[in-house]
């Protein structure tokens, strides 16, 4: 299609915006020096963030707080509770296969 | 549970034909697109809708390769939808948008007593009674400097000189011009004017003044004498024809600093476009040349009827084929219906109200009240507040909630609604006594109008897009 008044090419610019915009998704290292990553965030994912339910236990939330520690270090970044994954802290967790067994190797960083 | 696949269906918009190719006007966003063999052939194969693989299926029979970008683009357009897609009204403008326009009522008395007027005519709105017949220089002032603080952010705002006969009270149009320029300069500002005149009272004064404050004229004018004295007479009813003639010629010959324009009301028995236009730009010499139907009610004496409208609209066609044929040579024809038009569509305006009434245009009446626009000055039941305490938001808000195109149901399923969004407020209240009803009487003419200008501007933007260019900066709400 070729645009051919002011609003068209306005349509026109955004479109070939949105596919820059996804053409720098998959190539991270396309375009010069690869800046921190930062997510969007859990609220976009609606998890519930690290709480008790009603009995002041974990077993009536609706996601444990075991998973919920994935749930911040994996895909988010929440530098309150767990170690930042994706820039500083890769490791982390790498000895802990299964949150519920293995939470005891999940230790303390100083950054 | 798996998703259902989306169904690719065909958008909102009016597609049609010009200099052999294909084009569509996108709504309610007011683009337009021309479309090529492979975006054609993908708006033939949704048909009733088609999944994402149906319409690969189906492009890939016709021999279009890269499908999967073409159908990106397209829905990133919304000439194709999946339904899923928010609804998109314009939004409502922010309450302190900014003024542009003020039109000043200089005076409400008038030397002519044209049946139609829609200021004393039979269908007025105005309630004069009790209010000064003249502004004074106090008023003036007071909406000049209304004005500049109002259009905060703007470099450039205009006034707009009107009444009544704008004429009549000429002295105070000469002060208000010293002091708005002064007040604008010392803002590093600038105000440019413009007024409407039967062109009785023009002297060769009055016009060395306009020209030298290059002051942008329109003249009420219904066209050669026969037509002309049918219904703009003096009291006695004599027509103004003889006396006007001379003053406008002069005014043509000697204003040489802006385009001189006339403006004709179309009546019953005055629906002769062509000869009517003819006289005006040929004989008499105008730059341009409008046309507008008498704003009234129906059962009005000199209200045109649906047929008259035909005639009319036959006539515009005509004249839009000339307009057509100039600017295939690179000429301006004059015919001001189809530049208006054109304006709009260069821009691609959506609009969310039919004009500027209330928004970025008001009109101040010679008491001060402030109206949504010149035609509800003087009117009660209209005023937005008065100039010495200024506009009244919550009468503002009602106005324009009303006048929304949201609000006009009507309108919601028509293609021509970016442009017409429901027509004059003032009209609508005439016909219906509603500001915010649309004008559903003239939909049929509007969206026929509508497309002959869309032709007119997709047939130029294949053979001549530079003319269309000259337009860009033709205001867009006249």
């Amino acid at each position: 299609m070729r645009a051919v008044n002011r609003k068209a090419r306005r349509i026109e610019n955004q479109i070939d915006a949105s596919r820059d915009e996804a053409f720098a998704l998959q190539n991270p290292q396309g375009g010069g020096q690869q800046r921190p990553h930062v997510p969007m965030g859990c609220s976009l994912s609606f998890s519930p963030g690290w709480e008790v339910d009603s009995a002041g236990g974990t077993s009536g939330l609706c996601q444990p707080v075991e998973r919920d520690i994935y749930d911040c270090y994996v895909t988010c970044f929440w530098p309150a509770q767990v170690p930042d994954h994706l820039n500083n802290y890769p490791d982390w967790a790498a000895k802990c296969a299964a949150a519920t067994k293995d939470w005891r190797n999940l230790d303390l960083v100083f950054p | 549970m798996t998703a259902a696949e989306p169904v690719y269906r065909l958008g909102e918009f009016h597609s049609l034909n010009a200099a052999g190719r294909r084009f569509l006007y996108l709504v309610p966003a007011g683009a337009i697109f021309e479309l090529d063999d492979a975006a054609a052939a993908l708006l033939d194969s949704v048909g009733g809708g088609a999944t994402r693989a149906e319409l690969l299926r189906r492009l890939e029979a016709r021999g279009i390769a890269e499908a999967e970008d073409l159908i990106e683009e397209l829905r990133a357009a919304r000439a194709i939808v999946t339904g899923d897609e928010p609804a998109d009204d314009p939004a409502a403008p922010p309450e302190d948008f900014p003024l542009q326009t003020l039109v000043m009522n200089l005076t409400n008395q008038c030397n002519l007593s044209c049946q139609y007027c829609y200021e004393f005519g039979e269908d007025k709105v105005a309630t004069p009674q009790g209010k000064p017949k003249f502004m004074d220089l106090e008023t003036a002032k007071s909406s000049v400097d209304f004005l500049l603080e109002q259009s905060a952010g703007r470099r450039a705002v205009h006034i707009t000189f009107f009444g009544g006969e704008t004429l009549m009270n000429f002295p105070l149009l000469k002060q208000v011009v010293a002091y708005a320029n002064d007040r604008a300069a010392r803002q590093g500002r600038t105000i440019d004017f413009s007024l409407t005149t039967n062109a009785t009272l023009l002297t060769p004064a009055i016009i060395g003044f306009l020209s030298e404050n290059r002051i942008g004229v329109t003249v009420s004018m219904d066209g050669p004498p026969e037509l002309h004295d049918k219904l703009r007479v003096f009291a006695n009813g004599r027509g103004s024809y003889d006396i006007i003639a001379p003053r406008v010629r002069e005014l043509i010959a000697r204003h040489r600093t802006r385009p001189i324009t006339a403006r004709v009301t179309l009546t019953r028995g005055v629906t002769d476009v062509i000869r009517i236009f003819r006289h005006l730009k040929q004989d008499l010499g105008f730059h341009e040349v409008g046309f507008a139907p008498v704003t009234t009610s129906p059962d009005r004496l000199y209200a045109i009827g649906d047929r008259g409208m035909d005639g009319v609209l036959d006539q515009f066609h005509t004249l839009a084929e000339e307009w057509h044929q100039y600017a295939l040579r690179g000429q301006m024809h004059g015919f001001s219906n189809v530049s208006d038009t054109i304006a709009e569509l260069v821009q691609g305006v959506n609009k969310s109200h039919p004009c500027g009434a209330a928004l970025g245009l008001v009109g101040v009446g010679p008491s001060g009240d402030i109206a949504p626009c010149h035609r509800f000055v003087d009117s009660d039941t209209h005023a937005l507040g008065h100039i010495s305490r200024g506009i009244d938001r919550a009468k503002q808000r009602d106005f324009l909630s009303r006048g929304h195109i949201s609000a006009k149901y009507d309108c919601r399923s028509c293609w021509a609604r970016p442009l017409c969004a429901g027509g004059c407020h003032h009209e609508a209240f005439v016909r219906y006594g509603d500001t915010g009803h649309p004008n559903l009487h003239y939909c049929g003419w509007i969206r026929d109008w509508t497309e002959t200008c869309l032709k007119i501007y997709c047939s130029l933007s294949a053979q001549n897009p530079e003319f269309l260019d000259r337009f860009a900066e033709r205001k867009a709400l006249s």
